[in-house]
């Protein structure tokens, strides 16, 4: 009895060895799959000749916002590529997660979806001697609104119509405003289904800030919390998990940032934001947005503070700013150049550049020569 | 030595078994004894912070920790309960139980009594393997697979057995519900349960199947007097075991259910959570006081584990009489 069942512990340690390689290989699969497809090898090669190492060496550490992991991974291929034994490690757990490390001296930089906030700075004064830690945007991004319904295209919807969707006062496709909003368009009388994250996220927030400026009188949340505020609706877990629940369930619609919409190839709404025509959720028209974002941050902080409720023709409104989080002052001396560096190539025209192929919206150029200065100068 | 021991007498040879006077036995009694203190040091350092760190938490919330249908402790003022996230792990890993339990017994009743010896090795070892598999493998597979086909089904309860209620659909959407989440801790806790049953049910006396085999018993009444008497405690106790996996599942849950704070009998509708999923869906961007209220939620978890162990123990020791040991 004992020694057969020692035999069976083996077998099942093989079985179990068998699978879970299966499953290491299958996921490294799906990484591939992932990953962003848009841009050639060569040319993100090709650019890694200009970037400029300047004394970086050793390990780099950082942590944050999962909203700019795919900008981070060809940020960090190409600067590694170019920078030999270099080593930079993002981590993307969140912002809130990459904050709390940052202010626990445990990484170099902390990616984050919002500004610091004042008892954050305040906290960040022990790590950064003699500075504080300050905000540089570098990734922004639209948010996509992903919807599907059988035989609709092009769906434009504006604010109003979208928070009360997500609060679940519009719940049939052929409502009226919908219906005055696409004229022409075959509106099924089905239910919609609103996906949600559930977990806390920058992503979320934004929406909130969205909603709450371009439509307070439909949307009277908290815009400042993470984490869903409306009641009812359905949840998904991360941005990958709202896109799979909209792709599988007719007449659902979700939100999440616009390269989880193009790996999915799940069709995306089209703000009526007052503009002459409804502006598409693309790369370049969020940029046009962000460039109507206003500078709130003082000395080396670069915080903005976005326009949500623009109108300006062809600026998509719903964005995602997200910032690096590093000292002004004060930064570890040993992991200072390779920081230096690695920002330095992150907000130069290169680096911005490969943004787009991430469906990521390179910031706009007054904000990315504001951030170009001040990088050099971190101490 | 061996010069100075005293005549062996009755009182000294018993004596001298349990001081171990050997350095060997002295050696690994002290390594024994070490390691179990450690475990206890261990186990004290962690109910000490984690206590220390739910008390901070409580301390500052605005609301009722028990009753409250809600958790925002980012908010001002902080307002956080575990209402919900009680009800929602209680209930998920109830449906677990009840569709696991049964078919768990049933696979182990095929291993160990009616499959041909070609078939029962090989069933045993894929059963095991489920237990293998990463608890997020199930979220996905249950995210992407179960909940589309779970569609159906939950149509099909709605209009049947609506009229129970509990299986009443009040509001549109797709599976994403505590049964499916049952349905799949079902799945995850089957391994367990089976093994240990198995096991429990091929050390039923032999002597007992073939006395009531040559009574003439079919193979159906040897299971029903013979095996299954002596295995009820080992089912209990395998069952405990598996609800202790259900209860605290994170991964699977988190990616399967749609969550919402909100307390509801029907068990169709999204919405529910759990503590386990609830801490994983806020931990990465709750901030330091967050995390102490999420610690205090986990604390919870950890007493109505205790209980159910505590309970468990209880029903095992009432039926003592048909423990392994006393056959």
């Amino acid at each position: 009895m004992k020694l057969s069942r020692k035999n069976g512990l083996r077998a099942s340690a093989i079985g179990a060895l068998v699978v879970s390689g299966a499953l290491v290989l299958s996921a490294c699969g799906s990484d591939n799959n992932n990953e962003p497809t848009k841009g050639g090898g060569e040319k993100t090669s090709a650019a890694a000749s200009n970037i400029k190492c300047d004394g970086a060496k050793g390990q780099l550490l950082a942590a944050g916002s999962s909203a700019q992991k795919n900008a981070m991974d060809l940020w960090v291929k190409n600067f590694q590529a170019a920078c030999e034994g270099v080593e930079v490690n993002y981590q993307a757990i969140g912002s809130g997660g990459g904050i709390t490390k940052f202010n626990q001296g445990q990484v170099a930089f902390a990616g984050s979806d919002s500004a610091l906030k004042d008892e954050e700075v305040a906290e960040s004064k022990k790590i950064c001697k003699g500075g504080t830690g300050v905000n540089l945007p570098m990734v922004g991004g639209p948010i996509a609104i992903g919807y599907k319904l059988e035989g609709v295209d092009n769906l434009v919807l504006d604010a109003p119509t979208l928070a009360k969707i997500f609060d679940n006062k519009i719940t049939k496709w052929n409502d009226p405003a919908i219906a005055k909003l696409n004229p022409g368009a075959k509106l099924p009388d089905s239910t919609i289904q609103a996906f949600h994250r559930s977990d806390e996220s920058g992503t979320t927030q934004n929406l909130g800030k969205y909603l709450s400026t371009a439509a307070p009188a439909d949307w009277k949340h908290d815009p400042k919390t993470k984490s869903w505020p409306a009641q009812g609706g359905q949840a998904a877990n991360g941005s990958s998990g709202v896109a799979t629940a909209v792709k599988d369930a007719e007449g659902s619609i979700g939100y999440f940032e616009l390269s989880y919409a193009t790996a999915n190839k799940i069709s995306t709404v089209s703000i009526n934001t007052g503009a002459s025509a409804p502006v598409a959720a693309t790369t370049e028209n969020a940029s046009k947005a962000i460039a109507a974002a206003k500078v709130k941050g003082t000395g080396s902080d670069v915080a903005l503070s976005l326009d949500y409720a623009t109108k300006a023709e062809g600026a998509y409104p719903l964005v995602l700013v997200t910032y690096e989080i590093a000292c002004d002052k004060g930064n570890k001396a040993e992991t200072l150049p390779t920081l230096k560096a690695f920002l330095n190539y992150a907000i130069s025209e290169e680096g911005q550049k490969v943004l787009a192929d991430a469906d990521y919206a390179p910031m706009p150029a007054e904000i990315a020569a504001k951030v170009r200065a001040i990088v050099p100068t971190l101490s | 030595m061996v010069t100075t021991t005293p005549p062996v007498t009755e009182k000294n040879r018993s004596r001298r078994a349990r001081s171990a006077a050997r350095p060997g036995d002295r050696i690994f009694s002290g390594l024994s004894k070490g390691s179990g203190i450690t475990l206890l040091v261990i186990m004290a350092a962690i109910a000490v912070f984690l206590t220390y760190r739910a008390v901070l938490a409580i301390s500052k919330d605005e609301a009722n920790f028990f009753t409250t249908f809600e958790w925002n402790p980012a908010g001002s003022p902080p307002v956080f309960g575990i209402a919900v996230l009680a009800y929602g792990t209680i209930v998920s890993s109830v449906i677990a139980m009840v569709i696991a339990v049964p078919v768990a017994i049933g696979i182990a009743l095929f291993i160990s009594h009616y499959a041909p010896r070609k078939l029962a090795k090989p069933l045993a070892y894929v059963v095991d393997l489920l237990a293998a598999v990463p608890s997020i493998i199930y979220g996905l597979w249950g995210a992407i697979f179960l909940v589309p086909y779970l569609d159906g089904l939950n149509q099909w309860l709605d209009q049947y057995l609506g009229w129970t209620y509990i299986f009443d659909k009040s509001a549109d959407g797709v599976a994403r519900n505590l049964f499916t989440v049952g349905i799949l801790l079902a799945i995850m806790i089957l391994p367990i349960i089976t093994n240990v049953t198995r096991e429990v049910f091929l050390q039923a006396p032999k002597m007992h199947e073939e006395a009531a085999l040559a009574l003439g018993a079919t193979r159906w009444e040897v299971i029903r007097m013979a095996v299954l008497p002596f295995g009820r405690s080992g089912i209990i106790s395998a069952s405990m075991l598996g609800l202790g996996r259900a209860l605290g599942e994170t991964m699977a849950v988190a990616v399967v259910l749609s969550p919402s704070f909100l307390l509801s009998g029907h068990l169709l509708d999204p919405g529910g959570g759990t503590f386990a999923q609830n801490i994983a869906a806020k931990f990465n961007e709750a901030n330091e006081f967050g995390r102490d209220a999420l610690i205090a939620s986990g604390l919870v978890l950890f007493v109505i584990t205790l209980l159910v162990n505590g309970a468990a123990r209880m029903i095992i020791a009432r039926r003592k009489e048909y423990s392994g040991a006393n056959a």
